[in-house]
């Protein structure tokens, strides 16, 4: 469904390469954990996907399309096979969910009877039936999530792209977002998300693609989210950590009123 | 539904930016005022040349007594020159020269006095004063320079004038003003460009976030860009319409109303004139729109 060919991206001449020699191939209806720090090349692969962006080198292909090559005026019936989800949600704040949700099917042409039938039922299947006439701010973070889901899959993508769609939610609501991701990939689509949610990926033991500085480092099909630093490195007893404020005492300076 | 839609978004594009919107019209009202006067002016010109011209002749001035053109060397002219000038007139300017006739040197000072009862500047003229001619009515009056070509440089023709040389100095401030409206016309029309071209950026910029989404789900580049394309073109439009409506003004109660009455003897341009070229302009404001709009939209809009 998704396969890069030895994709490398440099953004500016001569910096080191977002992504280098990366080679993934995504079946479909496959779900695929994207993982890795913040700068290592996450967000620009997925768009490549997207086609917001070309490789410097090599070949990407998204639905048996070659992305690097299509032409501009084809790139959105490529983009209508595809959803997206940010962390930001990025609903429209001046229209209710059911609008929110009914924009992306507008906006590609389609026939009022087709929103009016297909927008409730996406709705409820994210569970958020009787909410469509709320606005965006009327609702919690992870409604809002869900809406924007909603609107990602309204036009039955192939493909859901999911960036760090949990980064802004509690572990609960993230949960309950997963639960939903699951259910789509369920129904044939495939998803690939990108997250930094560790707990997340080691409960759902689906396939996990590591990214460093550019590169894949892992590529393992029921993995966790490999090992993380700890927090506090193990450094022996430390006053300050251990018992706060017995330590010597800063001079105490007091002010006095004039 | 696609075109209620793309409706729908250009009235809320319209509304969000209303003072830009306004400025726009303004801006295209006054340049287009100014492209629609040039235009008119010529139009004026046109008219009081189809009139007057159809009025003056070329006068064909005959050799006088003590003439120091070369052609006058025998003196005044004879009967016998006169008759082969004629001559010429009817066989090799028989299509430029539509009516002759003879105006004799007492003819002449007949018209003379008519016109200055009481002597010219003092002098009292006789009739030897006068110089004999033949007054040539053209078909065309553009032709004069085949017919003075033809006729100067004969022996008994001194010179062959055009009569329409007396309106020159009129035209040619008609012109000179047509030129200032134009360049008038210029200047504004550079800055309604400006204008739209700023007032779509800050559309596209305050509908970031819509066309954004619009990228995401595969709208098309028409369709995303299509209600900015239709805001520019309204507003210049009904800039073009108002800038219609004041020309129509000015001419019906400045011209028709005023001068008409006052100097009642010159063919003056009419409402027909305006509706004639307020088509243009309303064709320049789209134009205008679309220029300014394919400057914008590429670099603010692109997928």
């Amino acid at each position: 469904m998704i396969r890069f060919e030895n994709v490398s991206k440099v953004y500016a001449r001569g910096a080191r390469p977002a992504l280098d020699q990366v080679s993934v191939d995504v079946e479909r209806g496959e779900f695929v954990f994207l993982v890795g720090a913040s700068g290592s090349g996450k967000s620009t692969f997925l768009s490549l996907v997207l086609r917001e962006q070309r490789p410097t080198r090599g070949r990407v292909y998204v639905a048996g399309r070659d992305v690097a090559n299509l032409s501009g005026w084809r790139v959105p019936t490529l983009r209508r096979q595809l959803g997206v989800v940010f962390q930001d949600f990025r609903l429209l704040q001046n229209k209710t969910v059911h609008e929110n949700v009914a924009f992306a099917l507008q906006v590609i042409g389609k026939p009022r009877h087709v929103i009016r039938d297909t927008v409730p039922e996406v709705l409820e299947m994210v569970g958020l039936t009787g909410k469509g006439k709320r606005m965006p701010t009327e609702l919690s973070g992870g409604e809002q999530q869900r809406a924007a889901i909603a609107r990602a899959i309204v036009n039955r993508p192939q493909i859901l792209l999911a960036d760090e769609p949990t980064g802004n939610l509690d572990p609960t609501t993230s949960l309950g977002i997963m639960r939903l991701l699951d259910r789509i990939n369920r129904t044939g689509t495939t998803v690939v998300m990108a997250t930094h949610d560790d707990e997340i990926v080691n409960e759902m033991r689906r396939r996990v693609v590591e990214l460093s500085d550019g590169v894949v480092v892992r590529d393992e099909a029921r993995g966790g989210y490999g090992e993380r630093e700890s927090i506090l490195p193990d450094v022996g007893a430390s006053p300050v950590l251990d018992a706060p404020g017995s330590g010597t005492r800063a001079p105490v300076q007091t002010v006095r009123g004039s | 539904m696609r075109f209620q839609f793309v409706l729908g978004e250009v009235f809320s594009g319209l509304r969000r930016n209303t003072t830009m919107v306004v400025a726009v019209v303004l801006v295209t009202f006054v340049s287009l005022t100014f492209v629609g006067a040039a235009a008119l002016l010529q139009a004026q010109i046109g008219k009081l040349k189809d009139d007057w011209y159809d009025l003056v002749e070329v006068s064909v001035f005959l050799c006088p007594e003590g003439s120091v053109s070369p052609t006058c060397a025998t003196g005044e002219a004879t009967e016998d020159q006169i008759d082969s000038v004629r001559q010429v007139i009817d066989t090799e300017l028989s299509s430029q020269v539509s009516k002759v006739y003879f105006e004799s040197k007492q003819q002449a000072f007949e018209a003379f006095s008519e016109r200055y009862p009481d002597g010219y500047q003092g002098t009292q003229l006789t009739a030897d004063d006068m110089q004999a001619s033949l007054r040539l009515k053209l078909t065309d009056a553009e032709q004069f320079a085949v017919v003075s070509d033809v006729l100067s440089g004969r022996d008994g023709v001194e010179i062959v004038e055009d009569q329409r040389a007396v309106f020159e100095p009129l035209f040619r401030t008609l012109n000179v003003a047509t030129l200032l409206a134009a360049g008038l016309a210029g200047v504004m029309l550079l800055a309604a460009v400006l204008l739209i071209t700023t007032t779509i950026r800050l559309s596209a910029v305050s509908r970031r976030k819509e066309t954004e989404i619009m990228r995401l789900v595969g709208a098309s580049n028409l369709f995303i860009q299509l209600p900015f394309l239709l805001e520019g073109a309204l507003a210049a439009v009904l800039g073009s319409l108002l800038a219609g409506g004041g020309l129509w003004l000015a001419v019906r109660f400045m011209v028709s109303d005023w001068l008409e009455r006052s100097v009642d003897w010159v063919a003056y341009v009419s409402e027909v004139d305006v509706f004639r070229v307020a088509p243009l302009l309303v064709i320049m404001a789209v134009a205008l729109a679309a220029l300014s709009s394919f400057f914008t939209l590429n670099r603010y809009t692109r997928i």
